[in-house]
């Protein structure tokens, strides 16, 4: 049911596919710098970016350097980072989990980095020593222990841990529900909405770095398991037989995603869908072997998370909507093509 | 010398599933496993694969203890072939064969010509290199247990464990299946739960009851009447058949 399989074959297939990959994801960066209130054509954009890295020195308007390198760039690299790095973690908990509406957040993670958020936004912990980001990290990690142990490590098996997280979930919502209701004002309460449903507003090129570094030591991380993974088609015994330390490689995979997820929801809030769907999207396209599924993963998450971005900016004018909004509203109807384009090739 | 279990027990809580059995296989023959359903028989395979760990006693692959024998070296020694293990994931009937290939191969290396050469002679003696491209979903169950005993054989191993394969499986199929595990040359244990073809295909029988192990030997040895109705709770008379000569229950 590969798409890619049937058209193209074997690994100059998926070479052609990482290429365009690239040329889209370069497109669609170009794209998501040059549009928005004040326009700006790509080729400005294009010597911009060379400009800067010393290659060439062409005259360009001041207005429009610093929208691009104060601004744009930099929110639609991460922007990219964060969507790859999402359908990155939903595909390797769904395989872990063998459920195919695992994502991200299934560990409670959001959850938890909610209810660290509005502890600063609203109750104010830390007295403005700690930042709305530190603070949604710690309360990730917190939210993640807690499945941890209510799991019983990693040898819970895959229901106990969907159970443990789904029950980090309700606690932490909970949580967060209750500091807002009793003791937040109007505004407060607006601020921590729009926080939970994802905002690129705040990034800049200091968040890219964190991004870049903690999304490819994951990768790699992944990369290197991606058998490990694919081991794990017919559950834990069956990669156990297969020779697979199933305990090891589950520990140190939930780990990853936990802080890769962890560091992406606590710079740009919890975005939902990306790392449910993509994983599903890949594996329609590549197939369900790891070391192709994985990157394919981050490409297309890469992509959809710009493109979002650029609707979420552009589709009412004067305001921005929540980045969460965007990646459902346009996620969904794709999505259903794929699903029924799917039920027809089987 | 192969596996040999050495007075195992295993309890699940407080309930013991496998109770102080000893048991080894011999080289190159098929030992089947007999024994009412909840008597202990996968609880058993998987200690004896060593996915579980018994609470006492201890496994031996030649001699070395089991827990000593890390996964990899395991699992290149010893396949299992599950009940009815399956999946959602759209793999093909290559895909999984490959996956026999996993305790052979590092993280990173590549695939070789030696790997090849394992996948295909697995898929040969299966009779699926002409089916390699179909998808998991589209299998019978026969075509299914096949293709784990396919993957099973491209680990290469020189012992291969089935829980029940015949499950569920039509009569014709039940053959096929006990047909090619008997003729691999591999030893191998197999869980069954039709006495007669236990009879016919195994070289020697264990039958367990209540965890455990209360007859062993060649199939005219274990197999009476009086272990029939202890064990199995049936009336029965037992015969040679005219026709294979092996034992008959009628």
């Amino acid at each position: 049911m590969s798409l890619v399989s049937r058209t193209l074959s074997g690994w100059a297939g998926l070479g052609l596919l990482a290429v365009l990959s690239l040329a889209l994801l370069a497109v669609s960066i170009g794209a998501g710098v040059g549009i928005g209130e004040l326009a700006i054509p790509p080729s400005t954009t294009f010597h911009a970016i060379t400009n800067r890295l010393g290659w060439t020195a062409v005259p360009l308007d001041k207005i429009h350097e610093s929208v691009i390198w104060d601004y744009r760039l930099s929110r639609a690299l991460v922007a990219s980072l964060c969507g790859a790095g999402l359908a990155l973690c939903g595909a390797i908990l769904q395989s872990l989990l063998r459920n195919p509406l695992a994502e991200p957040y299934v560990l409670g993670i959001s959850a938890g980095a909610s209810t660290g958020a509005v502890s600063v936004i609203v109750l104010g912990i830390g007295a403005g020593a700690v930042t709305l980001s530190s603070g949604a990290f710690a309360g990730a990690l917190a939210a993640f222990l807690f499945v941890v142990i209510l799991a019983s490590g990693a040898r819970g098996g895959a229901d106990r841990t969907i159970l443990a997280g789904v029950a980090a979930s309700q606690l932490f919502n909970a949580l967060t529900s209750y500091i807002v209701s009793t003791s937040a004002n109007a505004q407060q309460a607006r601020d921590v909405m729009f926080w939970l449903l994802g905002s690129f507003g705040g990034v800049r090129w200091p968040e890219f770095q964190l991004a870049l570094v903690v999304v490819l030591i994951a990768l790699a991380i992944c990369l290197f398991y991606a058998r490990a993974l694919d081991a794990f088609t017919f559950g834990d015994d069956a990669a156990s037989s297969l020779g697979i330390p199933v305990v090891r490689v589950r520990i140190i995979l939930f780990a990853t995603t936990a802080m890769l997820t962890a560091t992406i929801v606590s710079m740009v809030g919890s975005i939902g869908f990306v790392g449910l769907v993509v994983p599903h999207v890949a594996r329609f396209l590549v197939g369900p072997l790891h070391l192709r599924l994985l990157p394919a993963c981050v490409g297309i998450g890469a992509i959809f998370m710009v493109l979002a971005d650029i609707v979420s900016r552009i589709i009412i004018p004067q305001q921005v909507l929540p980045i969460g909004v965007v990646t459902a509203l346009i996620g969904v109807p794709f999505f259903s093509v794929i699903l029924y384009r799917a039920r027809r090739a089987v | 010398m192969t596996i040999k279990a050495d007075r195992i027990s295993w309890a699940a809580g407080k309930t013991v599933i496998v109770d102080d059995v000893s048991i080894a296989a011999e080289p190159g023959k098929m030992l089947g496993l007999l024994g009412p359903n909840g008597s202990g028989k996968s609880s058993l395979l998987r200690l004896l694969v060593g996915l579980r760990k018994p609470d006492s006693g201890q496994v031996t692959l030649d001699g070395e203890p089991i827990g000593q024998v890390s996964r990899r070296r395991l699992a290149r020694r010893v396949a299992l072939v599950e009940q009815h293990a399956t999946t959602d994931a759209s793999v093909t009937v290559l895909d999984v064969v490959r996956l026999g290939r996993t305790p052979h191969r590092s993280a990173l290396s590549p695939w070789t010509s030696a790997d090849d050469a394992a996948v295909e002679a697995a898929l040969d003696r299966v009779g699926l290199a002409a089916r390699r491209g179909q998808y998991w979903q589209t299998l019978s169950g026969g075509e299914r247990q096949r293709v784990h005993i396919a993957r099973a054989l491209a680990q290469m191993p020189s012992e291969i464990v089935l829980d029940e394969p015949t499950n569920h499986l039509d009569i014709q199929h039940q053959i096929d299946i006990l047909r090619l595990v008997n003729a691999l040359p591999v030893t191998s244990i197999v869980a069954l739960h039709d006495l007669n073809h236990a009879a016919m295909f195994c070289d020697r029988l264990a039958v367990m009851d209540k965890g455990r192990i209360v007859a062993e030997g060649t199939p005219e040895a274990v197999l009476s009447e009086q272990l029939l109705r202890e064990v199995f709770r049936i009336e029965a008379r037992i015969e040679p058949s005219p026709y294979h000569g092996k034992l008959h229950i009628h």
